[in-house]
């Protein structure tokens, strides 16, 4: 876990002056359900004593918006372990609202050129990290040749957030509650990741560490995510089952098909928030290839992808609940995918 | 540890010395001192203050004020131009859509943002649109109206279908 995203532990948050509630003594290093959205706060704190309301604000820190890749090095660098790149902030402002993220340097990515491709070039798409989720909702491109991306963009919180939230920041964050690790993983992207020593890529299944943590080095910088072109009869979707309109994802599915005579000869089945990170479902993507996609074997891939699950129990839904809800999706991921892959591209 | 920021907020520029940290909300509320947005929440979730960024709505409580230097914010109180309420507030009061009006200047910025790109939207467009902004008042359908009420009439400058209400201070 890297120092600035600090989750305190149950003590630290009990000593603490910050007013207690009870979702707040959850967060442990090892927790992935970091209820942004419905921590409620109680005025009293953990000793009973009564707590002003005060703003929630983030802790101090340096702000720089460097112009070059250099300079953003140079900063990492000089700051290393103790800096955040900001790029729309939509997961991280918020994190540093409730002072459970305290980066000392926070380097904004805004005027760093280069970081907003959305283009086809040489068998990918190319996707710039700072390519914000409306401008993906609203691409022709992505909705007619990506449109599991087009589905996961389109359900990112809301659409204020998705004025500033970017693509790359969604993966980049690595919040297990993220819509866009999941359909990465199932259209097999791979990132770009650019340091001082040279530019490297990974896939997302490598990237994509743990909790709120990724294979970046402090250094280096997410510049750009790659997904395969599409095949003619090639079809993805997103499926995200949430409580109301915004917020996470109870559970979520990206499902992608390639389908060879009307058999598969390709899936990818990613899963949102139903474990410490985005969790590829591998038995069920074996289980599609070779097969027709009928509905009794999207049924017997979605058990098998709702086995993989890892769900905790939390605000949300029990674990069973969840894993229910993974197998459900599951279906109508694989269904959707399915049908768009017979349509043809 | 304070940083110069520059940026105009309804055509007026302002500039100050502010804590990296201050939210582009406090920013608004306290230094610019434009009460018209709003905090109805800790949690990014209510779009109460949702304000402009160069044309584009956004929660300003989610956005830190030096990200802004340089940017075009436009605020609730810039909709009002030479003393007349802009099609966007006309419609709200013809067609009763507000009660508290707490969530009003937020539904306000988006809705006229979105019909810059939407001039002629369905109820279910508009509905998607204000997604980001919650209301416990109405239950949206009056807001939903007051938001075609105001593209009908910019479509139809012409046809004015009421009197314009003059403000005056």
């Amino acid at each position: 876990m890297p120092a600035v995203l600090r989750l305190g532990t149950r003590s630290q948050f009990l000593s603490s002056r910050v007013p207690v509630c009870s979702y707040m003594i959850l967060v442990t290093a090892s927790s992935h359900n970091l209820p942004i959205h419905l921590i409620s706060c109680s005025r009293h704190d953990a000793r009973g004593a009564y707590q002003r309301r005060s703003a929630v604000i983030p802790d101090n820190f340096a702000y720089f918006a460097p112009t070059t890749f250099s300079e953003t090095w140079d900063l990492l660098q000089k700051h290393a372990g103790d800096a955040k790149l900001l790029a729309g902030g939509q997961s991280l402002i918020p994190l540093m609202k409730f002072r459970l993220a305290t980066p000392a340097y926070l380097i904004d990515l805004r005027n760093v050129p280069g970081l907003d491709a959305l283009e086809e070039r040489d068998s990918s798409l190319v996707l710039g990290a700072m390519v914000t989720e409306s401008t993906l909702e609203k691409s022709p491109l992505i909705k007619r040749r990506y449109a599991g991306i087009y589905d996961a963009s389109a359900v990112v919180a809301d659409p204020l957030v998705r004025n500033f939230a970017t693509v790359g920041g969604n993966l980049a964050h690595a919040d297990p509650a993220n819509d866009h690790p999941a359909m990465m993983i199932a259209l097999r992207a791979w990132v770009v990741a650019q340091s001082p020593r040279g530019q490297r890529e990974l896939s997302v299944d490598d990237f994509l560490v743990d909790t709120l943590e990724t294979a970046l080095e402090p250094d280096e910088i997410l510049t750009e995510i790659h997904v395969p072109q599409p095949t003619q009869h090639s079809g993805s979707a997103y499926v995200k089952f949430e409580r109301k309109v915004g917020d996470y994802a109870i559970a979520a599915v990206g499902a992608q098909l390639t389908l060879d005579g009307g058999v598969c000869s390709q899936a990818g089945i990613g899963l949102t928030n139903v474990g410490p990170k985005a969790l590829r479902a591998t038995q069920a993507e074996a289980f599609m290839v070779g097969k027709q996609p009928t509905e009794d074997v999207l049924r017997e891939a979605a058990r098998l992808a709702a086995n993989a699950a890892e769900p905790v129990a939390d605000l949300r839904g029990p674990e069973e609940y969840k894993r229910a809800m993974v197998r459900t999706l599951t279906v109508r991921a694989l269904r959707a995918a399915a049908q768009r892959a017979q349509a043809g591209a | 540890m304070t940083q110069h920021v520059k940026l105009t907020i309804n055509g007026q520029p302002i500039e100050a010395d502010i804590e990296p940290r201050l939210l582009l909300v406090h920013f608004i509320r306290e230094v610019a001192n434009l009460t018209g947005t709003h905090i109805g929440c800790d949690t990014t979730s209510c779009g109460a203050c949702t304000v402009q960024i160069n044309g584009v709505p956004a929660k300003s409580c989610t956005l830190f004020a030096v990200q802004m230097d340089g940017a075009d914010i436009r605020t609730v109180e810039g909709l009002e131009q030479n003393g007349k309420l802009h099609p966007i507030q006309e419609g709200f009061f013809q067609e009763h859509g507000l009660q508290c009006g707490y969530c009003t200047p937020g539904m306000m910025m988006t809705a006229e943002a979105f019909l810059r790109e939407n001039p002629n939207p369905t109820d279910d467009e508009i509905r998607h649109a204000i997604s980001g902004n919650l209301c416990r008042c109405t239950g949206y359908v009056n807001i939903v109206k007051a938001i075609q009420h105001a593209a009908k009439a910019q479509r139809e400058p012409q046809a004015a279908p009421t009197e314009a209400v003059e403000v005056t201070q």
